[in-house]
């Protein structure tokens, strides 16, 4: 199913039917029909084509701050958990700052600082999940640093930067991949959000969010405008959760992931 | 015992102390990490260049910034919280105002969450084949449907094709009782459904754990009813888990209300938070965001005793 | 022989496994005795303790019968449903009337008494909560006769523990605690398993003699389980041996001791250090002799002894 979404995310230029910004004059709020299986939206742009562009700013956003987030989190993770001591508890308390405010708030005072966009609303959701991931990163790294064939390669004289790049960080990575499996599908849900506010992907570029806040004044004549993006939304989200089902189910069966 | 538990809050109350320290600096640091010239930014094409001294000396933006932080927290324990740029109105009068409509709308959709989310949550854990499948299937689409895409949906639904209930606005509870309820309807069910899914999957994963103890085992050998052991053990060992994740899902749905007030036009914290963003409106953002943030942390505080004083090791003063 | 518990033909089904859990296990508790279950873990017999209280899951295949009371003089007024004390067979009871025999006529304690208390309820509430589920007493008499049975039980100081938390009693004085809470309604039968394994043995101890003296005192008739044939030396009027599943032998604790008749009994006696006489050497059990070797065709053949089996059990003694 994922891979069904990332494919019509990417070739969403070749396979839209219609450009994404296409107005068909004659087609104002027009109901679904052959030429537009999702109808037409309040400029008569063609709204399964939107979905699509959509989808692929939606999925861009929610997809980069969950890596960018990683990118950050897994060394500090791993450091954490591989040297402990103050470098821990620094690591730590910084990161446990960010959870000082509810997550759409921290998003939303980022976007504050920073001016709206997509740019800046990826940036922010990828500092929410930095303490998350690095948490998991940090007691999946506990975990395998007790493992014999860590204390085997220290033992045989590999220094501390070769122990965890050849011994530690690829085994304690399957939980972290899981728990950013978990949290693209809330990221998409975030980013969704931010810019049904206005304060994530901007206009004219089509967004999935920005899509049903569009269409909000026309929702009893043309509910289609509305209900599409939406679903497409909660269709994404569950892919997500589905996958990330999948890989604890697969890489962390005693349940470091929350 | 006394002693222990007093310890106890103390210690939790003591806590809070860094945490309020942090936020305040996040908040205060708002309007000065604004790229380039924040009153500049601020006033947009109305900056003239008295306009910009002028306000640029009413945020004391002028001052070494250890001043200007402290004339910022000095300020808040005054009561003195500035005032709104755009409409010159006090903002401690405007939160006055906004707040209510926040706590309204937050409590409300709390309260029928629990109410639907925990119950069937116990049900679930100890219930068939059938009623599982059927809490499941609630807690994945009331975890992955956008709060503010049902929002709309009900609205569709509910006002614009039944009519029951308006799709937006807001009366005062004091003017009108009944008009206040039925335009808070629709907010807080969509508010709640999302919290409803996690409450049902927290209580659920609780209870199960508690039911699958030794102690149950026993509590069936003495012979108690299956309605006991869950009513009057296990609900109550769960207890503890269920307030925490309620406790934190606060902040969620603290964060929700945002989306959920702007979107069905109420006129609350969040959405002076939204319109101050778009209008550059620093020193709005700032007290919005401050007032949010202080409500999460004295809930989270309050979470915590209430926790810990569930747990007899605690009130017992035994460290964890 | 008098039964309080008649228990025939008893077998018991997991759905996964290949082997029945329980084989074919029948056995009598004269009233007021003391009768131990001896086994190693997997031998079937807390499953067999389970089955007698319907606390198996409902996926377990259960077949034969547990009979509570068959008292033939009483047993001739019929099985009546509505006294709970009139003699019945307990498979295949509905919930309901199961409920009203667990706990009030038959009783059960489980090993880790740490485990088996609430964390978050009072001890002395645990043990008015057994009194409370079986008979309509107001919650003040409840508690009154908690106090009662926990000086019965030998706890100082009853009624100032009374509303202390499991946690802070120490793990002879919850065990004592749990067996309290057992013996609220003074039931006819206790099972207990084994009720003293996670206690050191000075407490264990002092709970068997607690035990011993309940049983005197109330005439209980207690199903005692365990892997120790040290305690059942200790306790037992008369003893079962099971291996997996099966019932071996029963016998007095005596004439087990002294004349074991199957071969994995007298291989578990040879191997436990309670059971060899005073003074005598150390076990020597042969490489080729082991408990873990003994296939289950040998166990059935209960008389049948090799020379090999025969060589270590002279070898032993």
């Amino acid at each position: 199913m994922l891979g069904i979404l990332v494919i019509i995310a990417l070739a969403a230029p070749i396979l839209a039917p219609h450009g994404p910004e296409t107005v068909d004059a004659d087609q104002v709020l027009g109901a679904p029909s052959l030429i537009h299986p999702f109808g037409s939206d309040v400029l008569g742009r063609d709204v399964l084509s939107r979905v699509m562009f959509g989808l692929r700013s939606s999925l861009l956003v929610a997809l980069s701050s969950v890596a960018l987030s990683c990118v950050v989190a897994i060394p500090l993770g791993i450091v954490a958990g591989y040297a402990g001591g103050w470098a821990d508890t620094a690591i730590s308390r910084t990161l446990d700052m960010i959870l000082v405010l509810p997550a759409l708030l921290l998003a939303i005072t980022f976007i504050a600082i920073l001016g709206p966009g997509s740019t800046v609303a990826a940036l922010a959701i990828a500092v929410i999940y930095l303490p998350i991931l690095a948490r998991v990163m940090r007691a999946s790294t506990l975990v395998v640093v007790r493992n014999e064939y860590v204390i085997g390669a220290r033992a045989r004289g590999a220094g501390h930067f070769r122990t965890v790049i050849g011994h530690v960080a690829p085994n304690a990575l399957a939980p972290v991949i899981v728990q950013a499996s978990v949290l693209s599908a809330f990221a998409l849900q975030l980013e969704a959000g931010l810019s049904f506010l206005g304060l994530g992907t901007q206009p004219p570029t089509p967004s999935l969010g920005g899509m049903l806040s569009d269409g909000r004044d026309v929702l009893t004549q043309a509910p289609w405008v509305e209900i599409f993006p939406g679903l497409a939304i909660v269709v994404a989200v569950l892919a997500f959760t589905f996958l990330g089902e999948g890989l604890r189910r697969a890489f962390d069966p005693q349940g470091v992931t929350s | 015992m006394m002693n222990a538990r007093f310890a106890f809050v103390v210690r939790r109350v003591l806590l809070t102390v860094p945490v309020l320290f942090v936020m305040s600096v996040i908040v205060f640091l708002i309007i000065r990490l604004v790229p380039g010239d924040p009153v500049r930014t601020m006033l947009g094409f109305r900056a003239t260049e008295a306009n910009v001294i002028e306000i640029r000396s009413q945020l004391g933006l002028d001052q070494p910034l250890v001043v200007q932080y402290l004339d910022f927290v000095g300020g808040i324990f005054r009561g003195d919280l500035g005032t709104d740029i755009v409409s010159k109105a006090s903002l401690s009068e405007l939160l006055a105002q906004r707040l209510p409509v926040t706590f309204e709308l937050t409590g409300l959709a709390m309260i029928l969450a629990i109410a639907i989310g925990v119950p069937l949550g116990v049900r679930a854990a100890n219930g068939g084949r059938r009623i599982r499948r059927l809490t499941e299937g609630f807690v994945i689409l009331g975890i992955s449907i956008p709060d503010f895409w049902l929002g709309i949906m009900l609205v569709l639904v509910f006002a614009a094709t039944l009519g029951i209930f308006p799709p937006s606005g807001y009366i005062p509870f004091v003017d009108d009782p009944v008009q206040n309820l039925r335009y808070m309807a629709l907010p807080v069910l969509t508010l709640a459904v999302g919290e409803a899914a996690y409450f049902l999957r927290t209580t659920r994963a609780a209870v199960e754990g508690v039911l699958a103890r030794p102690f149950v085992g026993f509590l069936r050998a003495k012979g108690l009813s299956e309605r006991r052991i869950v009513g009057g053990h296990a609900l109550r060992n769960a207890a503890p888990t269920i307030i925490t994740v309620i406790g934190i899902q606060v902040g969620v749905l603290l964060g929700g209300a945002v989306i959920i007030e702007t979107l069905f036009a109420l006129p609350g914290v969040g959405r002076l938070i939204v319109t101050a963003i778009t209008q550059r409106n620093y020193p709005t953002i700032q007290i919005g965001v401050l007032a949010i943030a202080a409500i999460f942390i004295l809930v989270s505080l309050v979470t915590d005793l209430v926790v810990g004083m569930l747990d007899p090791r605690v009130a017992d003063g035994a460290s964890t | 022989m008098s039964g309080v518990l008649e228990i025939a033909d008893l077998s018991v089904q997991f759905p996964a496994q290949q082997k029945p859990a329980v084989d074919h296990v029948s056995l009598t508790l004269a009233a007021g005795e003391i009768f131990g279950v001896v086994g190693e873990s997997g031998s079937g017999k807390s499953t067999v303790a389970n089955a007698i209280l319907g606390l198996l899951p409902p996926s377990a295949g259960i077949t034969g019968s547990v009979r509570l009371g068959a008292n033939p003089t009483m047993f001739a007024g019929g099985p009546s449903t509505s006294d709970p004390r009139a003699p019945r067979e307990l498979l295949g009871l509905p919930e309901r009337e199961l409920r009203a025999i667990r706990g009030d006529i038959v009783s059960m304690i489980f090993q880790d008494a740490s485990a088996s208390l609430d964390p978050t309820w009072p001890v002395g509430d645990q043990i008015a909560e057994t009194i409370r589920a079986h008979r309509s007493v107001s919650r003040a008499a409840a508690r009154m006769q908690a106090i009662a049975l926990m000086e019965e039980v030998g706890i100082p100081d009853a009624s100032s523990r009374y509303g202390d938390a499991p946690h802070r009693l120490s793990g002879g004085l919850r065990q004592r605690i749990v067996i309290a809470a057992a013996l609220a309604n003074d039931p006819r039968v206790l099972i207990a398993d084994e009720p003293t394994t996670a206690l050191d043995v000075t407490i264990q101890a002092q709970v068997l003699q607690l035990i011993r003296r309940l049983r005197d005192s109330h005439g209980t008739t207690v199903l005692f389980i365990t892997h120790d044939l040290g305690v059942v030396s200790e306790i037992c009027d008369r003893v079962g041996v099971m291996y997996g599943g099966k019932l071996l032998e029963v016998a007095t604790t005596t004439e087990l001791f002294s004349n074991p008749q199957h071969p994995y009994t007298r291989a578990l006696i040879a191997a436990s250090p309670a059971g060899t006489p005073r003074g005598s050497r150390l076990p020597v059990i042969p490489a080729t002799w082991s408990v873990e070797s003994l296939t289950l065709a040998e166990a059935d053949s209960g008389a049948r002894h090799t020379q090999t089996q025969d060589a270590a059990e002279e070898s032993s003694t």
